[in-house]
């Protein structure tokens, strides 16, 4: 069981990030939280302390991920306020137009530079640190867009299957120097940002599920892990469709 | 996406947009179309949380706390936060809710618009009179701060006022202390509404927090039997019972009520004749303040028509002869509801322009949906509240004539200047139209 008494979290103002973190600090965790925007970031930050002990320690900053100059430092300032780091959660993400991507190669590049190299950036400067600890588990939230492409969001597909395949020769690498890293597929989840679409039927999740699924899967140090567990079999068969056949159909 | 509903499931209208809020430093979109009116938890009976146009802003995404002093018990949080939220997190730390109504599942937000009330108004007043500040967002974009001690009219119009003086993005609680979350409870059968009003009178004096269920079916000598519980918090102690929460619910919606004659004759029966425990015992808080919200989806029971829920507030003066009336003629009709909720109010003053506690005594019942049958029913009951001189509980009301609550709330011409004029609901349309 990995400890999680040390939690970075990168995307903290994201739903799942957020609920993740309230878990987290009933738990009695401390965090060390980094968001995009200031006024998001503040009340995540002011509610968390509301919610924890004298004894956690909660702290954070603002920062536009996309700039990894400043990766490096974060991670610096984060282990400085915990005083150490036992577990990190990357969940900072967007959900690219297609249509406007399709449209226009900046765009996809945008996308590709937020949802994948950002987080490959991020990852790089962790998994030395941590390798050289020994310990400690690094979370990615990555999707099951990125298990094969689709018409409908292949530009987030592809930046989340690039996350996803690189995630897999980093838990190789850093499995010798027992560091867990696990790689968090979720569903639908209901959250602002799929607010525009129909959250009708039975597949899709609340963010405190999912939240749920991603704090048992760092402490046990699972490696793939389908949240909620049954779009492990929806993903077997979408992944096991014969292209030929694949590429008629329209998902 | 299917409408939000309110807790009696009527009426079902649908607004043109639905959107749910997350920040609360974040405006509404200009793209949505007005008027707008919040929806905490629909946990209003009718139709104060509905609107057939414009924009319901969903606030319960708006759960955030922003400040909590244990020292003082001073709690600041957005609206969207649920009452249970707030006792998870300070009921450890020796705090409580000062005033809750009989869910826990309601909002902050919702708590404030209607003025809630619980079962101990005669020691404290209403929820708004624990509330230490406020902030509404209104539509023009503008952010009033409202405090009680303010002079500008703003804290009594948005006490009670119905989600129409904007939206409340946060409030401020001053909450009570208390020593444990256990409560001492003793109960007492009365064997008819005389009974009650010297017992009620007695327990009021003792205890901070007195209701009484009442069997509203039984008639004759036996008219208003029932059972009153008496709590308080329970002092330190050693040892206390081991406590764990059940979690039953309703799974699907019967496609007609199960509530009819028989099965409330036998239910209500049963209940009165349950042992009471006039040396008192030991409760948790939850099953004490909460005990409909053990079973969830409980409203399903009245299958899909709906029900409405009727609560009434009748001046002291007439306060006998008027319950009696009301109650004869429920169980003339045989139209009864589960167990009456029958309490008084004290004489504190609400702080609300539109707020419904006032001194006197309120009777609360739920009736399933029969069409006209149930409407004429409920017309009947209004004439004899109307000749009392009492009114209705805007949030638990699906129907009320306009005539009865301008009569009721004679400030509500007043109370309209501050309403924003980006807001309204089906309940302001209704009453006055
Ligand atoms: C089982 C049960 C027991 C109950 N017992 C009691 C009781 O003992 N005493 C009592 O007084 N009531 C009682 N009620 C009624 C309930 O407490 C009130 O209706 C309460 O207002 C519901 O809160 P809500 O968050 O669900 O609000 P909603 O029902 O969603 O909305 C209620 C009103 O509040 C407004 N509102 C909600 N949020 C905001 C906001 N952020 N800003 C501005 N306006 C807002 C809405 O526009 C609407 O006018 C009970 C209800 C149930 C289901």
């Amino acid at each position: 069981m990995n400890s999680l008494n040390r939690v970075i979290l990168f995307g903290a103002t994201s739903a799942i990030a957020e609920q993740t973190a309230r878990q987290l600090v009933a738990q009695g965790a401390s965090l060390y939280c980094v968001g995009r925007n200031r006024d998001k970031l503040m009340a995540l930050i002011d509610d968390l302390k509301v919610r924890a002990s004298d004894q956690q320690q909660i702290d954070g900053c603002v920062a536009d991920l996309t700039d990894s100059d400043q990766h490096a430092r974060l991670i610096d300032a984060g282990e400085r306020a915990l005083g150490g780091i036992d577990g990190v959660l990357i969940a900072h993400g967007t959900l690219p137009d297609q249509q406007a991507c399709q449209a226009d190669v900046d765009k996809t590049r945008q996308e590709i530079e937020t949802n994948a190299l950002s987080v490959i950036s991020l990852l790089t400067l962790l998994a030395n640190r941590l390798e050289q600890q020994q310990h400690g588990v690094i979370a990615v939230i990555s999707s099951v867009a990125g298990d094969r492409g689709r018409q409908s969001n292949y530009v987030y597909g592809a930046a989340k299957g690039m996350v996803t395949l690189f995630l897999q020769g980093l838990r190789n690498r850093l499995a010798k120097a027992s560091v867990d890293v696990v790689t968090i597929k979720p569903g639908f989840v209901d959250t602002p940002m799929t607010a525009e679409l129909d959250k009708g039927g039975p597949l899709w999740a609340k963010p405190e599920q999912i939240a749920t699924g991603i704090i048992k899967a760092m402490q046990k140090g699972k490696g793939e892990v389908y949240l909620p567990w049954f779009w492990w079999g929806i993903m077997l068969i979408i992944k096991h469709i014969p292209e030929a056949i694949f590429k008629r159909m329209s998902l | 996406m299917t409408a939000p509903r309110s807790w009696n499931r009527l009426p079902r209208v649908a607004p043109d947009a639905v959107h749910a809020l997350t920040q609360r430093s974040a405006g509404v979109p200009d793209s949505l179309p007005r008027p707008l009116l919040a929806y905490g938890s629909g946990r209003s009976y009718g139709d104060v949380c509905l609107t057939e146009q414009g924009t319901l802003l969903l606030t319960r995404g708006l759960d955030r706390f922003i400040e909590f002093d244990p020292q003082r018990g001073v709690l600041r949080c957005e609206s969207g936060v649920t009452l249970a939220e707030i006792l998870a997190l300070v009921v450890p730390q020796g705090w409580f809710l000062p005033s809750t109504p009989g869910t826990r599942l309601a909002t902050v937000g919702g708590a404030v618009a209607n003025d809630v009330h619980g079962k101990n108004h005669h020691a404290v007043g209403s929820f708004g009179h624990h509330v230490r500040a406020l902030e509404v967002w209104r539509s023009d974009g503008s952010v009033i701060v409202c405090r009680p001690e303010d002079d500008n009219g703003w804290f009594s119009a948005t006490i009670g006022g119905l989600g129409l003086t904007g939206l409340i993005r946060w409030v401020e609680l001053q909450l009570m202390p208390i020593q444990n979350p256990w409560m001492w409870v003793e109960s007492q059968r009365f064997a008819n509404l005389d009974e009650f009003w010297a017992l009620n009178r007695r327990a009021e004096a003792r205890w901070p927090y007195t209701v009484a269920w009442i069997d509203c079916l039984a008639k004759g000598k036996a008219q208003g039997r029932g059972i009153l519980l008496a709590g308080q918090h329970a002092a330190s102690q050693a040892e206390f019972p081991a406590f764990k929460e059940g979690g039953k619910r309703i799974p699907v919606d019967p496609p007609f009520s199960l509530v009819n004659g028989l099965s409330l004759r036998a239910f209500n029966t049963l209940y009165y004749r349950q042992s009471v425990k006039p040396q008192g015992t030991l409760t948790h808080y939850v099953p004490y303040f909460y005990p409909l919200d053990a079973i969830q989806d409980w409203n399903r029971i009245y299958g899909r028509r709906g029900f409405y829920q009727y609560q009434c507030v009748i001046p002291p003066r007439e306060a006998e002869a008027a319950t009696a009336a009301l109650l004869d003629t429920i169980a003339r009709r045989g139209e009864g509801s589960f167990l009456a909720v029958l309490k008084t109010f004290g004489t504190k003053p609400s702080l609300g322009m539109l707020s419904f506690p006032r001194p006197g005594t309120t009777l609360a019942l739920d009736f399933p949906n029969r069409g006209n049958k149930t409407l004429r029913l409920l017309e009947e009951l209004d004439a004899i509240v109307r000749e009392a001189g009492g009114t209705l509980y805007p949030g638990k009301d699906a129907r009320m004539p306009a005539s009865l609550f301008q009569s009721g709330y004679p400030q509500w011409e007043a109370f309209s200047d501050y309403i924003d004029p980006g807001f309204s609901s089906r309940f302001w349309q209704r009453v006055t139209s």
